[in-house]
């Protein structure tokens, strides 16, 4: 499914400054490993040594935090944005 | 005085100097203000607060201000309430209420974060600030930025409450009222600090922001005679404040301003929004995000940012974390109003609650110093608590009406014993 990852400020320096990349994928997952496949400096930066999303990684689609979605596993659909968001903040 | 502070990541430890930043640029992990102490301890002493007002600004040094500052507001400095009604009912000899419900100027904590905030916002030459909010904080944003001339621009779920919202737009702040809950703003929020130049408190300044909830811990410390207290019960949000009084606390051991004993750290959350006592009875290494649904709408926060931090320093300390339903929140309100004349918002309500609990559970002991935080004050939610007080019947201006409703009152009261 054609999807639009959203990449952060921070993360476009990995990316070539490129703000959006458009990936095929039917999971969360894939498209993660699509992009850093493609750029693979942001691999250590999305997972950690377990190859987990990084803790303080917040990953959603559309407007839902995918942990809320069953996770990396969960479907995408032809349209879909992934918004990645580092170490949100927020709260007292 | 050389600048004896930078960002430096809670994680991989890289330092970043001073910029709005809130996360490392290299492992994407939260950024922390750090000291350098053996500088602080040539440039201050306990001694130095003697002749200082009684507000956070005493504190200066242990701040990340710029050289020079001079405190523009004379934000904390709140009674440390020593309680006789309550400590006797539950049985304990030494309780405490640090009273941040009468905070200047906006009536909780949250004043003290934004003015550390407001500091960096003015050194890194922002000219809007702004903030998401579950209501104090905007509250304290929009107040403080009046005073001091930056324009605001608050974003805040649309269903908060009534009396919050006018907190915040009596300033003149522009409110973006947002359809979604908190954790919906604020990730909005990080998506705007990545587009705009704008100084948001609590997301590119947070560094700089949370070091003004050490000023809570400083003076608990202070105002019990320049000692820590075995326990401190603290309402939870993101979990940040449970942790900047730990680190204050550190850091007055540190400095020698006092002795270094023990401190366990109980969290406090509402059952509706309660991802973090939920990790910590657990034992979870990642907490789990949770919808909120409470009353407690300061505290409620599902994806709490220092979360992970404070479910390694609740264990650590050999505290623990509870949560308390609407219905006990709204008792424990009337608990504190009703024993110590405290009136304090949901939250304050959650952490009464809490304590109280902790007391049952025996974790918290007769013989221990212990303090309860209460961050808000009870005007901005009495929605919460309105319908536990119908209107009374209305009487004429007669004594003999008077005396009727008295004979009416004692006839309830008698029968209510029978």
């Amino acid at each position: 499914m054609p999807i639009t990852v959203e990449i952060p400020t921070a993360f476009r320096r990995f990316t070539n400054g490129a703000p959006k990349i458009d990936c095929s994928a039917t999971t969360i997952a894939e498209a993660l490993n699509q992009l850093t496949t493609r750029f693979p400096d942001l691999s250590r930066h999305v997972r950690d040594e377990q190859g987990q999303i990084r803790q303080f990684l917040n990953v959603y689609l559309n407007e839902e935090d995918i942990r809320f979605l069953g996770g990396e596993s969960c479907s995408v659909k032809e349209g879909d944005r992934v918004l990645l968001v580092p170490s949100i903040a927020g709260g007292c | 005085m050389s600048v004896h502070y930078e960002l430096r990541c809670r994680e991989c430890g890289k330092t970043w100097g001073n910029a709005p930043r809130s996360f490392c640029e290299d492992c994407f992990s939260p950024l922390e203000v750090s000291y350098d102490y053996d500088s602080l301890k040539k440039i201050v002493h306990r001694e130095n607060l003697a002749s200082r007002d009684f507000n956070m600004w005493r504190y200066s040094e242990l701040l990340p201000l710029s050289e020079g500052f001079a405190g523009p507001n004379a934000v904390g400095g709140t009674p440390l309430v020593a309680s006789r009604n309550l400590a006797s009912r539950w049985s304990l000899k030494n309780l405490y209420f640090k009273n941040d419900a009468v905070c200047f100027p906006s009536l909780s904590f949250k004043d003290r974060v934004v003015a550390t905030a407001l500091a960096a916002a003015r050194r890194f030459d922002f000219k809007t600030v702004g903030c998401s909010s579950t209501g104090n904080l905007a509250n304290a944003v929009a107040a403080q930025a009046a005073q001091q001339g930056f324009d605001a621009c608050v974003f805040i779920p649309a269903d908060l409450e009534p009396a919050k919202v006018l907190n915040t737009a009596v300033y003149g702040a522009r409110i973006v009222r947002i359809n979604g809950n908190y954790d919906q703003v604020n990730r909005l929020c990080a998506q705007i600090a990545d587009r705009f130049q704008w100084g948001l408190v609590n997301v590119n300044l947070r560094p700089y922001y949370s070091e003004g909830s050490k000023t809570h811990g400083y003076e608990i410390a202070e105002q019990l005679g320049w000692k820590l207290p075995d326990n401190v019960v603290v309402p939870m949000a993101g979990g940040s404040l449970i942790g900047k009084i730990a680190k204050a606390f550190k850091e007055l051991v540190t400095l020698g301003w006092v002795e270094d004993k023990p401190v366990k750290f109980f969290g406090a959350q509402a059952t509706g929004c309660s991802p973090i006592s939920d990790g910590v009875k657990r034992n979870l290494s990642r907490f789990e995000p949770q919808k909120p649904d409470t009353i407690a709408r300061s505290l409620a926060i599902g994806n709490p940012a220092d979360g992970p931090y404070a479910i390694k320093l609740i264990r650590e300390s050999g505290g623990w974390a509870e949560d308390v339903s609407d219905p006990e929140i709204v008792s424990a309100i009337k608990l504190l109003a009703e024993t110590e004349g405290i009136f304090t918002e949901t939250a304050g309500g959650v952490t009464v609650g809490v304590t109280q609990k902790l007391i049952t559970q025996n974790r918290i002991k007769a013989g221990e110093t212990t303090v309860v935080c209460i961050t808000g004050n009870g005007l901005k939610t009495t929605d919460a608590i309105a319908a536990e007080f119908p209107a009374t019947e209305a009487i004429a201006p007669r004594l003999e009406a008077f005396e009727a409703l008295l004979d009416q009152q004692f006839a309830a009261a008698a029968g209510k014993g029978n």
